[in-house]
């Protein structure tokens, strides 16, 4: 498995990261490592096995229907880099 | 040093319920102890010292109550758990200014108990990492060696407890969090099962491995401690609605193993192991013998694909889970985007460390177009055939026993450039989570050459944690006890 560094720069990408070339060099050799000893995994026959996702399988949990106030807004806005007393402010968008 | 630091955690309740020591008393106590041993440590992150005084007059104020079973009791938190009003870090940078406004369900089950929060606890940043190198904050040292890791990624409460600081804590335990800390430092660390202590206010790392479970000096307290944050609750849709066994009714039965048979896997036993290891946790599975246990070889057959279907999930999962630190609800902001892409890119390099990157990078690859298939679906079908293998075995034992970890803790610095080789560190305690099933880690004495302590896991059916808590207790009780650490005696 060989990852070069522009791969290495796309998954950044994706990952909402932006790391110095450097970095990118540094853990591109890295992920090569570890995914490579992943790669193991194809040695194993898994024909016809069904994907385990959670230990807790076939779990949908009900509540009652009823409505209830957790948090109050000042609390949820109090941890907010950015805010205008009602909503989290961000930088513009396009 | 103070004779109440001594106590175990369930002595000390016992002393509080019977009025000869005041909640005051054994808070002053563990503060004292922290101020005394933090230096060398660096244990905790926050150290909540007032707050801690003021919950503790409060208590003594109102007078014992016996509704509370751990009242008056001092404990510590690992920083992965939300407590109001207290700041919150997980490590990391990016959460360097986060107070939560609420407390995580097990949290506010301990307070409810009674308990005294003293502190947060050091640990790898989001908990990804086997030493607690991985901080953002501090450097934690091994109580026995303050040359050497305590583990991790709940390195700071296994430290923390072991050196007395305080009477337990809470880690979490994603592929061995608990578990091997406990193994390194020389406590107890119980992972219980997946489900059976709801993860609501825990931060989440990986969501489908993640569980709670306490650190302490001994099992009585682990199984005390459990017994408080175990149960259903409706904000965790995970978290099992099984009623609750009586931990303590079940300890207090089991004055010995005979009738008890324990299975050992014989992909545990072999090559791999460090030969000090191998020595203590043969002794032990001895002295389990003398207790009227009998042994049974069984086997694990897909144990060598753990570690790589193990990191191929866990990663997936952090790269999801982690999507939330984006500088715009909480957490550190990067200042000088003006754009939101840019501020997200900019707000998450800046604030996460280098682990924590590439963890959800490798994530993110595994689960992108075309790599899906290979990697995320197949390590969740060899996960699958990795429960199956834990059924199969046991279905002929009652408990699994093995190593926690394959060497005694390393030296500080000895892996940090190799993150595979770290990764490899967890080969015994990774599989347990995989398959959801509760695990210990019992202190098995001191190994011959580096003098560290070294733990056996102990394993169990999936919500038995009263007959894996029973067993392990009955052997710990057996076991050499190696009493005071020795760089903070």
């Amino acid at each position: 498995m060989k990852i070069p560094p522009q791969e290495a720069a796309r998954i950044a990408a994706l990952a909402r990261l932006q790391l110095p070339e450097d970095k990118l060099a540094l853990f591109a050799g890295q992920f090569e490592d570890i995914l490579g000893y992943m790669d193991q995994l194809g040695e194993v026959d898994t024909t016809g096995v069904e994907p385990m996702y959670s230990p807790a399988e076939h779990a949908t949990v009900f509540r009652g229907d009823a409505a209830e106030k957790r948090v109050r807004r000042d609390d949820v806005l109090a941890n907010a880099p950015e805010t205008d007393g009602t909503f989290f402010v961000v930088p513009k968008i396009v | 040093m103070s004779d109440l630091i001594s106590l175990t955690l369930t002595g000390l309740r016992d002393r509080l319920a019977a009025g000869e020591v005041s909640a005051r008393a054994a808070v002053d106590a563990c503060l004292a102890r922290i101020q005394a041993t933090e230096p060398a440590l660096s244990a905790l992150i926050t150290v909540d010292a007032d707050a801690a005084r003021a919950r503790a007059d409060e208590l003594d104020a109102a007078g014992y109550d016996p509704a509370k079973p751990l009242w008056g009791v001092p404990l510590a938190i690992k920083d992965a758990l939300t407590t109001k009003g207290l700041r919150t870090t997980c490590a990391s940078k990016i959460l360097d200014n986060f107070t939560p406004f609420y407390d995580a369900e097990a949290v506010a089950r301990l307070r409810a108990a009674g308990a005294v929060i003293v502190g947060k606890a050091n640990m790898d940043e989001f908990a990804m990492g086997s030493s607690t190198e991985n901080s953002a904050y501090q450097l934690t040292r091994n109580p026995w060696d303050a040359e050497r890791i305590p583990g991790g990624s709940s390195g700071g409460s296994a430290a923390s407890v072991t050196a007395r600081q305080c009477f337990g804590a809470l880690g979490t335990d994603t592929g061995g969090s608990i578990r091997q800390p406990a193994s390194l430092c020389g406590c107890v660390g119980l992972k219980p099962s997946y489900g059976r202590v709801s993860r609501y206010g825990l931060v989440a790392y990986g969501s489908s491995l993640d569980q709670i479970g306490p650190l302490t000096r001994t099992v009585e307290d682990a199984a005390a401690l459990l017994a408080v944050i175990a149960g259903p609750d409706a904000k965790d849709s995970t978290c099992a609605d099984r009623p609750v066994d009586d931990y303590a009714a079940a300890l207090a039965a089991r004055p010995d193993l005979s009738g008890t048979t324990i299975g050992l896997p014989v992909e545990f036993w072999g090559q791999g192991l460090d030969g000090e290891v191998d020595e203590r946790l043969r002794a032990a599975v001895d002295t389990a013998r003398g207790l009227g246990a009998k042994t049974v070889e069984v086997s694990l057959p897909h144990s060598k694909y753990a570690i790589a279907a193990y990191y191929i999930v866990a990663m997936a999962e952090a790269s999801s889970n982690l999507a939330r630190f984006d500088g715009v609800r909480y957490g550190v902001r990067d200042a000088g985007a003006e754009e939101l892409v840019d501020m997200y890119a900019r707000s998450r390099s800046a604030g996460f460390g280098d682990e924590v990157q590439r963890r959800i990078m490798i994530g993110t690859y595994v689960l992108s177009a075309g790599y899906y298939d290979a990697y995320y679906r197949k390590a969740a079908q060899v996960r699958r055939l990795i429960r199956d293998d834990f059924a199969a075995a046991l279905a002929q034992c009652d408990v699994l026993a093995g190593p926690v970890s394959p060497v005694p803790a390393w030296k500080i610095g000895a892996m940090t450039d190799d993150p595979l080789q770290m990764y490899l560190m967890d080969i015994f305690t990774i599989s347990l989570n995989l398959a959801g099933l509760p695990g210990i880690s019992i202190p098995a004495g001191l190994g011959a050459t580096s003098g560290m302590p070294v733990g056996l896991q102990l394993m169990g059916r999936a919500f038995d944690e009263a007959g894996l808590l029973a067993v392990a207790n009955t052997l710990f009780k057996a076991l050499p006890d190696a009493g005071l650490p020795r760089a903070v005696a």
